[in-house]
């Protein structure tokens, strides 16, 4: 089993209305909505690229980017 | 012997006509008088690879034809008027989303399910105004065979040419007679094709952009271009809008493109009007005893004329008014309360002259009938 | 491709709700079409009326939004005319299962080759609120407002019995799952339906006391389980999830393909 790196967590903005479910179901706690209501990788260094906030995200505005290759655990 | 005369029902010669126009798709669900349509359908589409659906209502049959049109194949549906009331839905949305198709409604008496196994014309008014919101539209009709299959391909010519639904309207009469038919040979009628947009893959290609000409290229669903189908009111995209100058131009666009073609749009015949005194205007079945009536008093000498009405809508109100000018009288000869008498008053310049000869209980108005009304009218008694 | 690919982005942000379930509906689908590799020049996608039926303008397929109930009859005629296209259906449940409870029930006896997915937010949520087919008994809904007396469709028992050949049903929550769900469905030669429970926390959560999107999320994880469960035993009212049949059945265009073949030999 390798294990993905995250690269870079997009979010856009101007899609979120903020409903927070990505903050609700993040099972590491990285996101959070600003004060404008807007999701927000508040601690990306937690993030595990599980991609759960940008599946679940009803306004298509997460895109998780992962490392493209895996780091080997073995 | 000749393969091309055949003996048949008129709803089996438009099958024939339909088959000549080049359908591939039909759906539709039973109902008398119509159905001879939907079984000849269902033995003759899958010879030529054409395909037939029977739906589970007429609702589903006009949409699915609607699907398989936007698919590139010419597609066709028949009922009668209960079925037909159940297609306005679907008929708004072929008119608004501008897709070609042909509606046959073998007309029997109503209203509801009125008289299922009779002859009756009560839905001229339905095929023009039965659908919610402003619109126009083509109905066709034809009094005998050789004119149901002309007047069939030409409601697929019609459907292709104005991208819109084209409504035939037939009658139990006329659909369930056996006479004579000389099935044209192929090539004898012009058929349209459908126009095909000349965008290439990857250009921007708007499926409701008219050209100059007026008309829209179309591209089949399957296709390179990729775009939306709605019966909202919509953009060049085909995407909805609720823009003011958007919806004005569309619903001009519709009713325009129709209305400012009646005239290449009007089919009709013309018996002895020239010299004619007294005129009669007819159609479909009630044409018959018309035109037998007037033949029949031409030859005692009597200057009797008919115009037989074969496009209904849009209403040919300038071949009526010219016709109708030097005419001492006219006399309109329907199966219905006055639906065709209210639109030749409105289009005359002397409504007063304007008279009705109808029957409306279910049995075929006789040329003893309209003989009767007219000894009325000239105040000579019965 | 990117998931961005498959849709018109111009559209965005999409004109539906905060954290309404069928934003999440129409991402797994983009990632199911992804994952398929699925070629957008050979995917349409037809719609009826209703919040759901707007999913249609999202994607960037050949898309129809027809009329209310009758997505699946306009859908057939596609399919049946053009085999070779892969269709979804994508309906809200009054789309599906009131207005076009009929349509529903004999696409899917016929067995013909489309994916039908019922985006069941049990809510009239468009027109503001009113009970649905699948709202049930004791809800409420702005035309159910001393409490629904209605008893509901169970949509998964419903397309069994029409003779729907692949039948699944899944929530907002489980992503996974739906996105592998939707990609059984599509890839099924047959009729496939697939259920997803869908949060309308604008008009059934606030009428219903269901709270927002997160809580109704959460309902969706604690009273559902996978077929088979021992949990479903214990408390009768968990709601299974998973696939409840795929099999193999005549499909409807091959079978029409075999007419053909009769026919022409009788010509």
């Amino acid at each position: 089993m390798g294990k993905k790196k995250l690269y870079a967590h997009h979010i856009d903005s101007s899609w979120c209305k903020g409903c927070g479910i990505c903050v609700a179901f993040c099972p590491k706690q990285v996101l959070e909505l600003d004060k404008n209501q807007k999701a927000i990788a508040a601690r990306p260094e937690d993030c595990i690229c599980c991609r759960q906030c940008e599946l679940r995200c009803p306004d298509l505005a997460i895109e998780v980017i992962c490392s493209k290759t895996e780091v080997s655990n073995e | 012997m000749n393969k091309r005369i055949k003996f048949i029902q008129g709803n089996d010669v438009c099958v024939e006509a339909a088959l000549y126009a080049g359908i591939e798709f039909f759906a539709g669900y039973p109902i008398t008088p119509s159905t001879e349509i939907a079984e000849q359908m269902a033995s003759r589409l899958p010879m030529i690879g054409g395909k037939f659906l029977q739906m589970e209502d007429e609702i589903s049959s006009l949409c699915a034809i609607i699907g398989a049109s936007l698919t590139g194949h010419k597609s066709m549906t028949a009922t009668s008027g209960p079925g037909f009331s159940l297609m306005q839905e679907a008929l708004g949305y072929a008119v608004m989303a501008e897709i070609p198709c042909v509606i046959v409604n073998v007309m029997r008496g109503g209203p509801s399910t009125g008289l299922p196994t009779h002859a009756g014309q009560g839905d001229v008014n339905q095929t023009r105004y039965g659908i919610h919101g402003d619109h126009s539209i083509i109905v066709l009709t034809a009094s005998n065979h050789q004119d149901i299959f002309r007047m069939t391909v030409e409601a697929f010519n019609f459907a292709e040419t104005y991208r819109t639904p084209v409504i035939l309207l037939l009658d139990e009469m006329t659909g369930h007679l056996r006479e004579k038919i000389d099935i044209p040979e192929p090539g004898n009628i012009a058929l349209v094709k459908r126009l095909r947009t000349a965008v290439k893959s990857g250009i921007d290609y708007h499926p409701y952009l008219p050209r100059e000409d007026g008309r829209l290229p179309m591209s089949d669903f399957g296709d390179e271009h990729r775009y939306n189908v709605t019966g909202l009111y919509h953009d060049m995209w085909g995407f909805p809008s609720d823009n003011p100058k958007i919806v004005y131009g569309l619903i001009r666009h519709l009713v325009d493109k129709i209305e400012n073609n009646s005239h290449q749009i009007a089919r009709f015949r013309k018996y002895h009007v020239k010299d004619a005194d007294v005129l009669l205007i007819s159609y479909g079945a009630s044409a018959r005893s018309a035109l037998h009536l007037v033949e029949n008093r031409r030859r005692r000498g009597e200057k009797l004329g008919l115009l037989e009405l074969q496009t209904l809508w849009p209403f040919p109100v300038d071949i009526v008014r010219e016709v109708c000018k030097e005419i001492k009288f006219t006399v309109v000869v329907e199966m219905n309360m006055g639906q065709v008498l209210q639109q030749v008053r409105l289009a005359v310049d002397a409504p007063e002259k304007i008279f009705l000869a109808n029957r409306i209980d279910g049995e075929l108005i006789t040329p003893t009938d309209i003989r009767n009304i007219l000894r009325v009218i000239q105040g000579k008694g019965v | 491709m990117a998931v961005k690919d498959y849709i018109r982005e111009r559209f965005f942000p999409h004109m539906w709700c905060a954290g309404c379930g069928h934003g999440i509906i129409l991402n797994a689908l983009l990632h199911s079409v992804d994952d398929l590799g699925l070629n957008k020049k050979d995917m349409v996608m037809v719609s009826g009326i209703g919040c759901s039926a707007r999913i249609s303008g999202y994607v960037d397929f050949h898309s129809m939004h027809t009329l209310h109930g009758r997505a699946l009859a306009f859908a057939t005629g596609i399919k049946m005319s053009k085999p070779d296209l892969n269709v979804i259906v994508p309906m809200g449940d009054g789309d599906a299962l009131a207005i076009g409870g009929n349509h529903f029930i004999h696409a899917a006896r016929r067995n013909i080759e489309m994916t039908a997915i019922v985006m069941n937010n049990r809510i009239y949520g468009m027109t503001g609120g009113q009970f649905s087919p699948l709202s049930g008994y004791g809800a409420m809904g702005t035309t159910a407002p001393y409490g629904n007396i209605d008893h509901d469709f169970d949509v998964v028992d419903l397309a069994v019995a029409a003779g729907a050949t692949f039948v699944a049903r899944t929530t907002t929550y489980h992503v996974h799952e739906l996105s592998d769900l939707i990609q059984q469905a599509i890839t099924h030669k047959g009729f496939s339906v697939l259920e997803v429970l869908s949060q309308c926390p604008t008009h059934f959560g606030r009428r219903n006391k269901a709270g927002d999107a997160v809580d109704m999320l959460k309902m969706y994880k604690k009273r559902t389980v996978r077929i088979g469960s021992d949990k479903k035993k214990a408390d009768p009212d968990l709601i299974e999830r998973g696939v409840f049949v795929k099999k193999d059945f005549p499909e409807y265009c091959r079978e029409y393909d075999q007419l053909i073949l009769k026919a022409r030999k009788k010509k």
